[in-house]
């Protein structure tokens, strides 16, 4: 029988009552009185030299208190980049400062260079329109495609870097020697040219900001959609304001999704709270879909040539890629190592494969900054792989499912170096693909064939094989790197005195479901209901410290955090029952929420205990603190390697080249699950992100940097009825070595092996009607294909 | 975007040379124009209102004129900026050659937009653009050719637009 309660249940997700009912409290929720609205005037051309910003006409409009330029901001710091990268010949890479508002230069289409705050949002909005009618930008050629920029130093998204190029990273250079002897013996080379598309991350709430300033005090809040609310405290204070840290409370609320788009620090955030300052009035902001189109942090968009070298029999020998990757106008917070150390270092995927060598140059261009996106570089990684292995197998009429058998790690193998630096702790890749192919009915493929063929369709599969670093990260190993920041994560768990339960956690909860799951392993870990324990989140002034949620971090981390945190408190227990119970600590053991003497029925309860611990009249007070309440830092020993098997089923219609998904099957290890239920979520909407990275999104810019798929008209999000009814299963589990709850992480998984699943089937099912069509580029729209099948 | 097209229409070169640089004409022809001034030698100033699937706006804008070779061909080129809906560019190359029965009007227009109007409406452009172009030769052709035997029942009806061929009235040709 399924278990109910704590580790392991499928407990229901608390936050969602709140969620359905309509009473969750976002950041646009909050009314705070005296409060104003602010409105950014954002460029429409996407490169352009301000000449001036005309705010005169605008200042004396109705209502408007105050407007900022880019001016106001040109003398605070910048917000930096989160890693420095080095290029190959050792050189750093290329760092321009991103503004609070642009100044001297506009780089994109929706980059603010001016803002208004007014006393409603409609004076406001009509402030920023007259401002942007008034304002003079010459209009420069816009830099939008990756090769020209590089190409042409006459046109500079940033002045002084002449090539439009941050960096030109290798990894790992020293073995590029090895791996072109590899490709020049190789019995068999394939290569692929492929272009891993640009997602605009639409999370369903919107970004919004509230600054408000306290003049009695001189303390600042921020209250923002944040996935990452002391890393923005930290980017706000101590970088971009200079406020000091202790000045500034920031609050990230319920937040409606983020996949990345909400881990930054925006020039928006800054802004709110200079101008509450500078009114001492609270001042909000809500982003405009439109905004968010164009001024979120965007996802992917990698320019790839990947080439495998083998043997006849299919057995790797060598990956070489050669990637550029946009990061748009600016660096955004994490745009440095997504291309690089969260993508190069997934090159070898779950095989043996001696020799890889990966080439990035990551490439200005005025378009939307571009970062992290739900698993941020290992999308780009297991597509490149996946791809040019099934490629690979068709050049050579080898069976794909005995390729990758062939060629997986085996279990024996643990921990296992890979020539691209990370050292796997565990895994077991051939039950996992055993594990799909048997949910997927593999020997029952022909007769599915069939049907479709009768009903004039072409059926394909697809399998992608998949594995990511995540539970991000030991700082020692990313220190070196270039991380510029520790990546432990902290929790503290109060005991209140009628012994129940506050965790204040690190990490930030935006829709995974944390206030469950974390709640389900405290239970268990104390023996009491999960209904006695609180999880807090996303409020720097009660949380101890946090690196926030993302990157499949959140239990694997934080999680891990809280656990020895408990184990803390425990520790403590035990030494007040040793008192009360007059036995020596030794003899005290703690099991199902009792603390007890070993071999005897003396025992107290933890009710008892906690209540003890704050009404200390029986207490041993000369050697022990009173009250009951432990932090924990936890930094992780190293990444977790979840991974798995995807097998995806698609009938297409040569007529019109449209695409069905009929059927996805998933086989993964997560090592230990926590909450099944929430595991199976957290892969459904992975999944489905996938599916629509594979068959729908597009994010199209014209040559002259204007966003061509700026609303949900041009945008095509997955729908209910684009996905089939997903086949989940996690039950292949090998437990993380090097975390006490054995957690590997589920985040990211679905968006990560879903792609390349797809548009394999695709190409599968085009084959099978004697269309010999090497590649078709996501999204594999029915324009695309049906103008593969006819040339 | 790009787009090109050929019209032959029945009038001289120099009619259809001094029509193009009308702004009476030019106003009339240009859908949507409210308000056309100015002059050949200082460029044209003009208020057109326009409807792109989602997004209507009033652009305001200024129109030059270059490559300037009487009677043979001009090059337009303009902006006009529509406020919250953004910006539309672009310029037109129109040459005209002598045929038998009248003038062949050849024009290769390049136009791009910004702002709103290319984030919600760029999939409405190419078509819009089209009919936009369509329209104007239309009307300008209609304006120098006069009416047709078949067009005279349909010109005695009252009709916003203007009744054909009065401009070629209005030159006495």
């Amino acid at each position: 029988m399924p278990k109910d309660y704590g580790i392991g249940a499928s407990s229901k997700r608390r936050e969602d009552v709140r969620f359905l009912t309509g009473r969750g409290v976002y950041t646009d929720d909050m009314a705070l009185h005296g409060q104003t609205y602010a409105v950014f005037v954002r460029s429409t051309v996407a490169h352009g030299r301000i000449r001036s910003v005309g705010t005169e006409a605008a200042s004396k409009m109705p209502g408007v208190l105050a407007i900022f330029t880019g001016e106001d901001f040109k003398d605070v710091g910048g917000n930096p980049a989160g890693w420095l990268i080095n290029s190959r010949d050792g050189t750093p890479m290329h760092e321009p400062k991103r503004p609070v508002l642009a100044h001297g230069k506009v780089r994109h289409v929706g980059d603010a260079y001016a803002a208004v705050i007014a006393e409603t949002y409609q004076q406001a909005k009509d402030a920023a329109q007259q401002i942007s009618d008034d304002t003079d930008i010459e209009e420069l050629p816009a830099i939008v495609d990756m090769r020209a920029a590089l190409a042409d130093s006459s046109n500079r998204v940033h002045d002084e870097i002449p090539d439009n190029q941050c960096y030109d990273w290798g990894w790992i250079e020293d073995n590029r020697a090895a791996v072109d002897a590899a490709f020049k013996s190789a019995p068999h080379v394939t290569t692929l040219e492929l272009v891993n598309n640009r997602l605009v991350p639409n999370a369903m709430e919107p970004r919004a900001s509230i600054g408000e300033y306290f003049p009695g005090t001189g303390d600042y809040k921020l209250t923002t959609t944040s996935q990452n609310p002391h890393l923005t405290r930290l980017l706000v204070a101590a970088f971009v304001l200079g406020i000091p840290e202790n000045k500034l409370t920031v609050v990230a609320p319920d937040v409606g999704g983020g996949f990345g788009s909400k881990i930054y620090h925006y020039g928006e955030e800054a802004l709110v709270l200079a101008a509450a300052k500078k009114l001492a009035r609270p001042v909000r902001w809500t982003a405009e879909r439109s905004e968010s189109f164009l001024s979120d942090a965007h996802g992917r968009d990698h320019v790839t040539k990947i080439e495998l070298a083998c043997d006849k029999e299919g057995n790797f020998l060598a990956f070489r890629t050669e990637t550029m990757a946009n990061v748009g106008a600016y660096l955004s917070n994490f745009a440095t190592v997504t291309p690089t150390f969260l993508h190069g270092t997934l090159m070898a995927g779950p095989y043996k494969v001696p020799h890889v060598y990966v080439n990035v140059k990551t490439v200005f261009t005025n378009t939307a900054p571009v970062d992290a996106y739900r698993g941020a570089g290992r999308p780009e990684a297991t597509y490149s792989l996946e791809r040019v292995i099934d490629k690979m197998c068709r050049e050579l009429g080898l069976d794909p499912f005995e390729v990758r058998r062939k060629n997986f790690l085996t279990t024996d193998m643990f921990p296992y170096t890979t020539p691209v630096g990370l050292v796997y702790d565990t895994g077991n890749y051939h039950a996992t693909l055993d594990k799909a192919m048997e949910m997927a009915d593999v020997a029952g493929f022909a007769k599915r064939r069939a049907d479709s063929a009768a009903r004039g369709k072409l059926r394909g599969m697809g399998l992608s094989t998949w594995i990511e670093a995540c539970g991000i990260a030991p700082s020692n190993l990313v220190g070196i790197l270039g991380a510029r920041v520790g990546l432990y994560d902290a929790a503290t768990v109060r005991v209140n005195a009628t012994g129940n339960i506050s965790v204040m956690v690190g990490a930030h909860s935006h829709g995974q479901g944390h206030e469950t799951v974390f709640a389900q392993i405290a239970a268990e870990k104390l023996g009491i209901p999960e209904s006695s324990v609180e999880i807090v989140h996303g409020d720097t002034s009660k949380i101890p410290f946090g690196m926030g949620s993302y990157g499949s971090r959140s239990l694997a981390v934080c999680g891990v955090a809280m656990t020895k945190a408990i184990d803390k408190i425990v520790a403590k227990g035990k030494k007040i029952a040793a008192h009360m119970l007059e036995a020596a600590e030794g003899d005290i053991t703690f099991e199902d929420g009792k603390f007890s003497v070993a071999g005897t029925d003396k025992a107290k309860t933890f009710g008892e205990i906690a209540f003890s611990a704050y009404v200390p009249h029986n207490y041993p007070l000369e050697t022990l603190e009173p009250g009951l309440e432990e932090t924990a830092f936890y930094d992780p020993a190293n990444f977790t390697y979840p991974a798995g098997a995807y097998i995806c089923e698609v009938e297409v219609d040569e007529g019109t080249g449209k695409v069905d998904v009929v059927a996805f099957h998933c086989a993964d290890d997560f090592g230990n699950v926590m909450n099944p239920m929430i595991v199976e979520g957290q892969v459904h909407g992975g999944v489905g992100q996938g599916i629509g990275q594979a068959l729908l999104e597009s994010t199209t810019y014209d040559e002259n940097g204007q966003l061509l798929t700026g609303s949900y008209m041009d945008y095509a999000m997955p729908r209910a009825g684009d996905v089939p009814f997903y086949n989940v299963d996690y039950s292949c589990q090998t437990a993380c070595t090097h975390n006490v709850l054995g957690v590997k992480g589920c985040g990211e998984a679905g968006a990560i092996g879903s792609p390349p699943a797809v548009v394999n089937a695709v190409l599968d099912a085009l084959h099978s009607g004697g269309h010999k069509i090497a590649h078709i580029d996501m999204p594999v729209s029915p324009g695309r294909v049906w103008q593969a099948i006819n040339g | 975007m790009q787009l090109s097209d050929v019209k032959t229409i029945k009038a001289s070169p120099e009619t259809v040379w001094a029509a193009i640089l009308n702004p009476e004409v030019l106003k009339l022809c240009v859908p949507g124009c409210e308000a056309m001034s100015g002059s050949v030698e200082d460029g044209f100033e003009a208020t057109v209102k326009q409807k792109i699937g989602p997004v209507s706006a009033t652009f305001t804008g200024v129109v030059k004129l270059s490559g300037i070779e009487p009677g043979r061909a001009v090059t337009i080129t303009g902006e006009g900026k529509g406020g919250a809906a953004g910006f539309a560019k672009g310029g037109a190359k129109v040459r005209l050659a002598p045929v038998p029965g009248g003038t062949e009007l050849a024009y290769e227009v390049e136009a791009a937009v910004g702002g709103k109007i290319a984030q919600l409406g760029s999939r409405l452009i190419d078509g819009f653009a089209k009919k936009m172009a369509d329209e104007f030769f239309t009307r300008f052709q209609d304006a120098l050719e006069g009416p047709d035997a078949a067009d005279e029942e349909a010109a005695a009806s009252p009709d916003e637009a203007p009744k054909k061929g009065w401009f070629k009235r209005l030159l006495g040709a």
